[in-house]
């Protein structure tokens, strides 16, 4: 059966505070951290992108893979909506990066949020037909928010990179579901800077219709409920969405909490769910299950129903954990935010 | 001001209907319209041609999502044609300003059976455009212009108020508590969910002293009556509700017009009018929908509407009379700040609200008991325009 048989991630260390940013605003922080449950978010050195922390991820995946050669890396997709190059793919720089060109297959994906968890379908569907030994899907954004707008709190970034193949699986994939309609709530049209959004319509219609409807369609299918799960990993925009979420679908907090990443990180985009089930992951026990639905505005979800195998454990401790990655951290005022983001006129 | 009426027949509310009022994301204007309208013709029995004529209240269908000719979309879709269709703007009151026009048209013995509608859906632009749309129920030249949103107008009345007569800010939110407790027992109101004097005090600055949980909810939504002479209303329905009187009073569209800040003076002529013309009085009045875009507007409008004297509304809210239960029951429904508010469609939502306390067909805990009469009042602007109806049991309709 398909499976994971290696995962990895990256984080930046630097953080600004949500008081920070209302300081500059005139905000109340407040609304921020208990109306949305966010405290920090990751933010990118001026020499960090979606490709070099792409890179990094895929570097950890391949780490807790040590019987995988690289060449033999089949399929590479890099799922963001922050790709360096409008034109010339984020996929070459990390297959290169990692040593696995020139015989396979890649590409960038771009679907808001969910771009990565659309490409481990991808790699699923190309191993289950026997074209490719093993694929790779990256989720990676360093997101953009405009300075002001409520997205300014939650963009971060953030990369986790998942090894998939037939041997060797430290967790089963067992099954796969996806709910996808046209919903404009969320874009950023070319050559635009910053993505806009259409205020709580991405709430209901977009969010909370597809992660409960993708989810909901993944038990079905499986014959399964919440109480057959040990952990929740949803996208999480921000803490309450989730919270919410797994709530309504009948999960209770324990169960979703250990992915809970975005109090501390915030919104790493296409990156945010994957790094939700990395953080699962390395704390996670043979027989365990996990059930995890991602969300791309725009919009989709994408569901899996995984199986953990006893094998993770031997892999957990091979490449950094999220935790140390949390962990690993310094403050920045809002001017070198400024700077790292490349906000200041007449610099960068 | 006194002019005396010459008035044909008695008039009777023989059906009404209304949507859920909320984020509608998945049903457009003319849905909505449609059905809280259907669901009025169903409840009366009649069919469409029966309606002679379609009032329908709807502020702005144009700056909301870009439709005009809104009461011809809503009679076609309908099937009411060719009856003639009219839409009626009166900023917030709408609803009530065509809900009088139908009124009219009754009590003047012109028509047997008209319709009156109110529509609006707000929730296709953001939060910031509806603000802005909002703006243009005031002087646009002389307010909005400098940057005066309807918070700011109705937060510098609060500030005056509480100058004036010593409302503390606690008191402004037992007004918020007390219709979001109603919005809780109420299943077509957006917002359901019980609040605290707390919360009221920590919900986000807007226009200082009012935060969020002072102001409504921006609303889609829609409702619908049916108006027959009252000597026919027993043809439609075994419970007709007569319109004791439906009164409207004009005064100036700035704040800084005004004789007292305090005091909305269109809302005391329109009241004055309404228990003049129904031979009623405001001790006779059981319950009362009022126009709460903003708990200052809910303080203001019952002592407007002469439900107590000028400075003492705060008293009733400190007793908890205003709960159903209590000795004046206002806003049933959640009012504006629970129930919702689309703006066109209010004046015509409170009708409904009014008619089914008046018939006993509130949920449970929501009913209030033995009630005969019951007071609606509708705000458009700041105050420029007011509408208040008196409607009472149809028990004398023979």
């Amino acid at each position: 059966m398909v499976g994971i048989v290696g995962y990895g991630t990256y984080i930046p260390k630097w953080r600004i505070r949500v008081e920070e940013i209302a300081k500059i605003w005139g905000h109340d922080p407040e609304n921020y951290r208990d109306g949305l449950m966010l405290e920090e978010k990751s933010v990118p050195y001026l020499d960090e992108d979606t490709a070099t922390m792409a890179v990094e991820a895929a570097r950890g995946a391949l780490r807790r893979a040590p019987h995988v050669n690289p060449k033999s890396v089949g399929a590479l997709y890099v799922g963001s909506e922050s790709h360096p190059y409008a034109v010339k793919p984020t996929a070459t720089i990390v297959a290169e990066a990692i040593e696995a060109t020139p015989y396979l297959t890649a590409g960038d994906i771009e679907f808001a949020c969910k771009a990565g968890t659309a490409g481990i379908q991808a790699c699923m569907g190309l191993i289950r037909a026997g074209y490719i030994k093993y694929g790779m899907s990256i989720g990676s954004d360093a997101a953009q928010g405009q300075p002001a707008d409520a997205l300014e709190y939650t963009a971060a970034a953030g990369a986790a990179a998942y090894l998939l193949g037939e041997d060797n699986v430290i967790v089963e994939i067992e099954g796969t579901y996806s709910y996808t309609q046209d919903v404009p709530d969320f874009w950023r049209r070319e050559g635009e800077r910053f993505p806009r959004h259409a205020g709580r319509f991405t709430g209901e219609p977009g969010y909370f219709d597809h992660v409960l409807s993708c989810a909901r369609g993944m038990m079905k299918q499986m014959g399964m409920s919440a109480s057959d799960y040990d952990y929740i990993v949803l996208h999480m925009p921000n803490g309450k969405f989730p919270m919410r979420a797994a709530q309504l679908l009948g999960f209770s907090r324990e169960k979703i909490l250990p992915s809970l990443v975005v109090t501390k990180l915030g919104n790493s985009y296409s990156a945010s769910s994957m790094l939700g089930l990395a953080a699962v992951l390395d704390q996670a026990k043979g027989g365990e299950r996990i059930l995890m639905t991602s969300y791309g505005s725009g919009a989709g979800s994408d569901a899996f129903s995984m199986l953990v195998k006893d094998g993770i454990s031997e892999v957990q401790e091979l490449a950094p954990t999220v935790e140390y990655y949390i962990n690993r951290r310094e403050y920045v005022d809002y001017a070198l935010y400024s700077k790292f983001r490349g906000q200041l006129k007449g610099f960068g | 001001m006194n002019h005396s009426l010459n008035k044909r027949n008695g008039v009777a509310i023989v059906g009404v209907g209304a949507t859920p009022f909320g984020e509608h994301w998945r049903k457009s204007l003319r849905e909505l319209a449609l059905e809280a309208s259907l669901s009025a013709v169903a409840e009366a029995g009649i069919r469409g041609k029966d309606i002679q004529e379609f009032f329908i209240g709807n502020m702005s269908g144009g700056m909301f999502t870009g439709q005009e000719h809104v009461a011809a979309l809503v009679t076609d879709f309908l099937g009411l044609n060719p009856a003639p269709a009219i839409r009626v703007e009166a900023a917030c009151a709408s609803g009530s300003v065509a809900f009088r026009q139908g009124y009219v048209a009754i009590a003047s013995g012109l028509y047997n059976l008209v319709a009156v509608g109110g529509v609006e859906k707000m929730t296709d632009v953001q939060g910031g455009w509806a603000t802005a749309i909002l703006s243009g129920a005031m002087d646009t030249e002389w307010e909005a212009y400098f940057g005066v949103t309807f918070p700011g107008i109705y937060a510098m009345i609060a500030n005056r108020y509480m100058h004036e007569y010593g409302l503390t800010r606690e008191q402004l939110a037992k007004v918020a508590v007390k219709n979001h407790y109603h919005g809780s027992l109420n299943p077509n109101a957006h917002l359901r969910n019980r609040i605290t004097v707390e919360d009221v005090l920590k919900s986000p600055l807007v226009a200082d002293p009012l935060r969020l949980f002072d102001c409504c909810p921006i609303s889609d939504g829609a409702a619908c009556v049916l108006l027959a002479p009252a000597n026919e209303a027993r043809k439609y329905t075994d419970t007709p509700i007569l319109v004791g009187s439906c009164a409207q009073a004009s005064d100036t569209l700035s704040l800084f017009g005004r004789r007292d800040m305090c005091t909305l003076d269109a809302t005391r002529h329109a009241a004055s009018q309404a228990f003049e013309e129904s031979k009623l009085s405001p001790e006779d009045v059981d319950f009362a929908e009022v126009h709460d875009c903003f708990t200052i507007a809910e303080i203001l409008a019952t002592e407007d509407l002469g439900l107590c004297s000028k400075g003492r509304a705060a008293k009733l809210y400190d007793e908890e009379q205003t709960f159903i239960g209590g000795k004046l029951p206002i806003n049933t429904d959640g009012g504006l700040k629970a129930a919702g508010h689309a703006v066109g469609a209010t004046g015509v939502k409170q009708i409904v609200e009014a008619v089914r306390q008046l018939r006993g067909e509130a949920e449970k805990g929501r009913q209030v008991k033995g009630a005969e009469i019951g007071l609606t009042h509708s705000v458009g602007g700041s105050g420029a325009t007011a509408v208040v109806t008196i409607l009472r049991r149809g028990d004398s309709i023979p």
